[in-house]
């Protein structure tokens, strides 16, 4: 069952703040907000959790630290050791340029790939919520109506005080 | 206090919505005449490029001008010259991004690409340089028949391999996470079927959620904070190249912060030439300011100084090492047959950018152009001076050499700029050569009286 949201689009990132603000007071339940740019704030007044990309990063690049030193290190002393004039097998100095820059490539491309996975960002994937400008400059605050705490006209009103300038029903995934 | 202190680096009083127009307009209204006509050379130049590139496959490198002494040359300066103008983008993009440079919003788009399209131009000299570039591949370590044969991991040239395919991939990918909201905003605006089934499937399906932006802003710092490390790797391990050689003027401890400095002096004189055009052709003024240009000729000017240092301090210790071929490399450099060279850098690299000391000189748009082109030929003979003068007088007089560049050579290298060109172009044509809504960010001043990473 798709639950109805109720869409609400601001002029100015600092309407939308206060918009967030006074739907919570309300006890409304906010899917997302729209923006055209990352607003500062934006999360904390709605409440997301900061982002532990961090550890996808981390999560990649380690373990690709330690297989390029290890290859090396198998290559150069187990698989093939070469004699050059008496000079260790082991030359772990040499190993750190290409150790750095493949934990660099591993740890890059794994954030990324975290990033598209946790996002559901795929190439093709069309957009799930109706075009309301914010990929330009509008400012979109979506709620969720049915099954919550929504009092239509209270929070219609608490937005009008935000200079709310266009407001919109839709299902659910039905954009 | 905090409005006085407020930086304003769009002009014109832009709202969001405005700077989509006007970002979009070059892409919308179609390409102009002088656009074909810049097209049409450029695609000529690639072509030419091409044909002495498919010459030097099917015959080998003895088209080339190099010799037994003077191995390396034309090919490699060229290598390291594109090379370097790739790094300015990735200092603009990733270390001022770092640092909370809010200017680099305007230029971090085309500073990208064009970090892209000059590590492409550099990969092909290498590669033309094996003589058997069908076997490139060879230069990975993979399982093979030969015993397995590794690549020998104790070589800078296969250190450079890694380094530069690295930088490529990573760039490219750090330039497309910052298109996505971009090209979602062209998906929005596309007039036809055609464009907004293509711009819906490459940006794919952002809609400016907050909970997205919230991962997306952590994704990009972390990128940021990958790439400004590898920047300074690459450069350095291409330094490795000519270091840890025991050839007089390259063996030296100075070439890694060198070299990096140079790439960094160089590409961002590229950036300089490329924006002062690109403002005026695209009617970008209010985005790409004089202020912009007055920032980035101060790094010049800095980073001139730096290498003017390193010019000084390598040629002091050739002197004080007491090394007699090393002094020999330098005194050579300076007044030998090629010592026009030599001075075409110095006179490039250390006089031009003096005059940005003056800030009424930084403001004469013109006058920073041709310093900007004269920076780029004065980086491009560095390469040459430290390549080729290192060379061509080995220890063996008997062994003495000179070098000159044959036709296939020079065309080779016009077919870079060719496909440079060629390819910035179209980059200019079909993608918006501003970060949109990096500039939307920072046309208000931070509610919340933070600083705000730009």
């Amino acid at each position: 069952m798709n639950r109805i949201l109720f869409a609400a689009s601001f002029e100015s990132q600092d309407d939308l703040l206060a918009a967030v603000g006074e739907v919570r007071r309300r006890g409304c339940t906010i899917r997302d907000a729209y923006v055209p740019y990352p607003v500062h704030g934006l999360d904390e007044a709605m409440g997301i959790a900061p982002s532990r990309m961090g550890w996808a990063c981390f999560l990649f690049g380690m373990p690709a630290l330690i297989a390029a030193l290890s290859f090396q290190a198998w290559v150069a002393a187990v698989d093939w050791p070469i004699n050059i004039g008496g000079k260790p097998f082991l030359f772990w100095q040499a190993f750190i340029p290409v150790g750095f820059e493949f934990t660099v490539l591993c740890a890059g491309l794994g954030t990324v790939a975290t990033f598209l996975v946790i996002t559901g960002l795929r190439p093709g994937r069309r957009r799930d919520v109706p075009d309301m400008g914010a990929t330009n400059d509008r400012f979109v605050l979506v709620l969720v109506k049915s099954g919550t705490a929504f009092d239509e006209s209270e929070v219609l009103s608490a937005l009008r005080e935000c200079r709310v300038v266009e407001t919109r029903e839709f299902l659910e995934g039905a954009a | 206090m905090a409005e006085v202190l407020q930086e304003v680096w769009i002009r014109g009083g832009k709202t969001p919505a405005r700077v989509t127009q006007d970002v979009c307009a070059p892409i919308e209204r179609g390409p102009t005449s002088l656009w074909y006509a810049a097209f049409t050379v450029s695609v000529a130049g690639l072509l030419v490029g091409l044909a002495a590139s498919t010459y030097t496959v099917f015959t080998g490198i003895g088209t080339w001008g190099l010799n037994r002494t003077v191995g390396w040359a034309f090919d490699i300066t060229n290598f390291v010259f594109w090379i370097g103008i790739g790094h300015a983008g990735t200092l603009i993009s990733a270390i001022l991004f770092l640092f909370r440079q809010k200017w680099r919003t305007s230029v971090n788009r085309a500073a990208e690409a064009m970090t892209l399209i000059a590590v492409m131009c550099a990969g092909i000299f290498p590669i033309l340089h094996m003589g058997r570039p069908w076997f490139a591949y060879w230069v990975f370590p993979y399982p093979n028949t030969r015993g397995s044969l590794w690549v020998s991991f104790a070589s800078p040239l296969l250190w450079d391999v890694f380094a530069i395919s690295t930088y490529f991939i990573i760039s490219a990918v750090f330039w497309y996470i910052g298109l996505i909201p971009d090209l979602a905003t062209l998906r929005d605006r596309a007039q036809t079927a055609t464009k907004r089934r293509v711009f819906g499937f490459l940006s794919l399906g952002w809609t400016g959620s907050a909970r997205v932006w919230s991962h997306y802003e952590k994704v990009y710092l972390l990128l940021a904070g990958l790439a400004a490390p590898l920047v300074v790797s690459v450069h350095t391990i291409v330094s490795f190249d000519f270091a840890t050689s025991v050839i007089p003027g390259w063996h030296a401890t100075i070439f890694p912060p060198y070299f990096v400095a140079g790439a960094i002096f160089s590409g961002m004189s590229m950036v300089l030439t490329l924006m002062i055009v690109a403002r005026k052709v695209m009617g970008l003024r209010d985005y790409i300011t004089d202020r912009h240009v007055d920032v980035m000729c101060r790094i010049i000017l800095a980073v001139s100084c730096m290498v003017g240092l390193a010019y000084a301090s390598e040629y002091f210790i050739a002197r004080y090492g007491g090394n007699p071929y090393e002094r020999f490399v330098f005194v050579n450099r300076q007044l030998g047959p090629m010592a026009w060279a030599y001075w075409t850098m110095v006179s490039c690299n250390v006089l031009t950018p003096q005059l940005f000391w003056f800030p009424s000189l930084r403001r004469k748009i013109g006058l920073v152009f041709a310093a900007s082109l004269v920076i780029n030929v004065g980086m491009w003979f560095e390469r040459f001076v430290i390549i080729v003068t290192s060379l061509h007088r080995d220890f063996l007089p008997s062994s003495w050499a000179s070098y000159a560049p044959t036709a296939i050579e020079v065309t080779t290298f016009a077919g870079t700029f060719g496909l440079f060109f060629t390819l910035f172009l179209l980059f200019c044509r079909f993608l918006p050569a501003i970060a949109m809504a990096e500039v939307k960010g920072i046309l208000q001043p931070d509610a919340h009286g933070r600083r705000v990473p730009s």
